[in-house]
């Protein structure tokens, strides 16, 4: 029987396979692993290393220069909110700092900045998962994430 | 049956879309209609989202902004018996295209956009679609470089660098290892024209995509799109698959013996990485760094290949070029502004939307004729051209027309096409601190005139906000901007002082705390 830790790279590998062990599509790689577990674990950069022919150290700074990977989990489900100028222009800061004060039943969320999600004219915009919330308030971004827990 | 169309764009599921259609099919079930309900593209009418439209006789009437609750009263009025012109219900808005917004623009590129269900290949085909590839198909590469030229289209993605050189350079470079690389990373506040266009009419890039391998002879195409559009990932990766299967990707393409093939590649939330070399590193699997130019990827970009790098606007507008000739394109626009642009009007806006015009309609025009002003009725005090990099203008500047030329000479730029409106309740020494706060958070890092300048920038706005020896740090906030302007690798730190400087120049009582400094211009008025 193969350990945890042995299965776990078998789903690496695997993914690291699909893209033919190239390492122009670490990006890609980087993103079905995060799609997978949630996150791009600290172990499973010398497991893509080896399959890519790369020094975990290259690995590691590409990972690093990009927003959207976490080597840790997130603690609770993150909401980005816009902070780009058209939605600034409409109450995203104010929006942010509402809705960051305003307690979710109880439950944490994790307000992460972004800039511009491409929904400009229904400002502001926010992006729960992939899902996408113009003209966004409190009350929405609260119907939103209590919609993703069920 | 009726056929009623409800946008399955992400900006109209922003606000409820996938909610009103299925509260229609909900209904219509309920009370044995037989209707159909197509997920069309968006219009770009976003203000009206979710725009719901019903064919009748062969014209579409819309019905918007529709609300989900609001669909049992627009079937009692008739909505799927009646004749759609004659519902009475403060939601018909009468044909679509009769309302002004559409009326008044001219669709090029954008023609399509909504018309149908975006993955319906007969309907692109029906539509005019294919038409520019099939004409490309009989023409040598020769011909159609020089068509691009003619028609005088310039690269969308804010640079405005003729099409026609870049793609001739790429076409006489030896060698068929060649790229073409669509900039799809859309990174610029403000702008969204990227993403309805490759949600409402993935074809048409496509096609533009192959258009431009057949002229230049490369054979692999990739799209780099930013990870913040999942619609537009998985509107294109489908249609990639159906064009393959349709033979007009592939080994050979339209029949014609030439190999094009097309990849998605995400990007992963770096806005440095819209910037072209930059891609090129991040396609190469590596960090989103800027390269020391030259060599320009034209001769050397992708793994050291020449590769042809166009924004999808550029790619996009080459089938209608091909279609149509590129003396009819150029027919369009003024001085060395041809053709039509995107304009994208966002922020605080009452109608944001889409307006594709020729170029040389006024910045009024687009904000108050099709904008409507500001979107709290409160009055209008600027607008920021050309996404996070470019300059605020102020209601003096309003007649001003776009045009690339016309607004350098203004101090501004057109970028993507992106106009964001701000009412009188903004404080533009903010507004400044966040074009160097952003610039801080996004630089790759390279050169230290963006790294540090950035952060020196916004701790200087600090001090003028707090009040702090305003006059001096002023003068500091120049001299940074001078040095970005003239020290930086790239335009990420060398344009970074646009926004700064028009803030300062044009609302400069914005920079004078109350109080604070009375030596300082215009303190006296200062904004409380
Ligand atoms: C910081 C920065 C960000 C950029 N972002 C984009 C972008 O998101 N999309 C784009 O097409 N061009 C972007 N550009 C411009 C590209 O470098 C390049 O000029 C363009 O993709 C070329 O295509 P075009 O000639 O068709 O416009 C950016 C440039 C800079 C300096
Ligand atoms: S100007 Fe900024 S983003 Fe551009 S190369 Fe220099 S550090 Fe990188
Ligand atoms: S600026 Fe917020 S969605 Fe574009």
């Amino acid at each position: 029987m193969k350990s945890a830790g042995e299965a776990a790279d078998h789903i690496i590998s695997a993914i690291c396979d699909a893209h033919d062990n190239n390492p122009a599509a670490l990006i890609e790689i980087l993103h079905d692993v995060q799609g997978q577990k949630g996150h791009v674990p600290d172990g499973d950069l010398v497991v893509i290393a080896m399959a890519l022919n790369l020094s975990r150290a290259e690995i590691f700074g590409t990972m690093s220069f990009y927003p959207d990977f976490h080597a840790q989990p997130p603690e609770a489900p993150v909401v980005k909110i816009c902070r780009g100028e058209a939605c600034q222009a409409m109450g995203a800061l104010e929006l942010a700092d509402k809705f960051a004060a305003a307690p979710m039943a109880g439950e944490p969320v994790e307000v992460e900045p972004v800039y511009c999600l491409g929904n400009c004219a229904l400002a502001p915009a926010a992006m729960i998962g992939d899902t996408l919330i113009g003209r966004a308030d409190v009350a929405r971004l609260q119907s939103v994430l209590a919609d993703l827990k069920k | 049956m009726s056929v009623i169309f409800v946008p399955n764009d992400s900006a109209a599921v922003s606000v409820g879309a996938d909610d009103v259609a299925a509260a229609i099919v909900a209904r219509a079930q309920e009370q044995n209609i037989d209707i159909e309900v197509r997920r069309n593209g968006s219009r770009g009418m976003f203000w009206l989202e979710p725009l719901v439209e019903i064919e009748h006789k062969g014209t579409r009437y819309a019905f918007g902004p529709v609300l989900p609750s609001e669909v049992p009263a627009l079937f009692a009025a008739g909505l799927a018996h009646k004749s759609p012109g004659a519902i009475d219900h403060p939601k018909a808005l009468g044909p679509t295209e009769q309302i002004d917004y559409l009326k008044n623009q001219e669709r090029l590129t954008f023609a399509r956009c909504g018309l149908a269900e975006p993955l319906d290949l007969q309907a692109y085909e029906q539509l005019g679609g294919l038409a520019g590839l099939k004409l490309a198909l009989k023409a040598t590469p020769k011909d159609i470089v020089e068509t691009i030229a003619a028609s005088g289209l310039r690269g969308r993605g804010g640079a405005g660098f003729p099409a026609g050189i870049k793609w001739k350079t790429v076409a006489d470079q030896p060698g068929s290892e060649k790229y073409i690389c669509c900039n799809a990373d859309e990174g610029d506040s403000g702008t969204f024209a990227d993403r309805l266009l490759m949600e409402a009419d993935p074809y048409c890039l496509i096609e533009g995509m192959i258009i431009a391998g057949l002229a230049t002879g490369a054979e692999r195409g990739l799209i780099y799109l930013r990870s913040e559009y999942p619609a537009a990932i998985a509107v294109m990766g489908k249609a990639i698959e159906k064009m393959s299967a349709a033979g007009w990707l592939g080994d050979d393409v339209g029949s014609c013996g030439r190999r094009f093939e097309i990849e998605v590649r995400r990007g992963a939330g770096a806005y440095i990485c819209g910037e072209e070399s930059s891609m090129l590193e991040s396609l190469e699997g590596k960090r989103g760094e800027v390269r020391a130019k030259p060599p320009i990827p034209a001769i050397s970009g992708l793994f050291g290949r020449p590769t042809l790098v166009n924004n999808v606007l550029t790619l996009a507008a080459v089938p209608w070029i091909m279609a149509h000739g590129a003396k009819a394109y150029a027919e369009y626009g003024q001085g060395r502004s041809k053709g039509t642009q995107a304009f994208q009007l966002g922020g605080n806006i009452a109608r944001g939307g889409l307006v594709e015009k020729a170029f040389g309609v006024t910045i009024r025009d687009l904000i108050e004729g099709f904008g409507g002003g500001t979107a709290s009725g409160k009055p209008f005090a600027t607008a920021q051209l050309g996404g996070p990099l470019g300059a605020y203008v102020n209601d003096e500047m309003l007649d001003l027309p776009m045009d690339y030329e016309a607004l350098a000479k203004a101090g501004a730029m057109l970028g993507h096409g992106g106009i964001i409106v701000f009412d009188d309740q903004v404080d533009m020494a903010q507004m400044a601190r966040f074009a160097f706060d952003f610039c801080a958070i996004e630089s790759c890092g390279k050169c230290t005139p963006c790294r540090i300048g950035a952060v020196r920038g916004r701790e200087t706005l600090d001090k003028i906000i707090a009040g702090d020896n305003v006059k001096e740090n002023l003068l500091l906030v120049e001299d940074l901007c001078e040095l970005m302007t003239d020290g930086s690798l790239c335009a990420m730190g060398g344009l970074t002082p646009m926004p700064v400087r028009s803030a300062i120049k044009l609302f400069p009582d914005h920079f004078a705390s109350p109080g604070a400094d009375q030596t300082a211009p215009n303190a006296a008025s200062a904004k409380l």
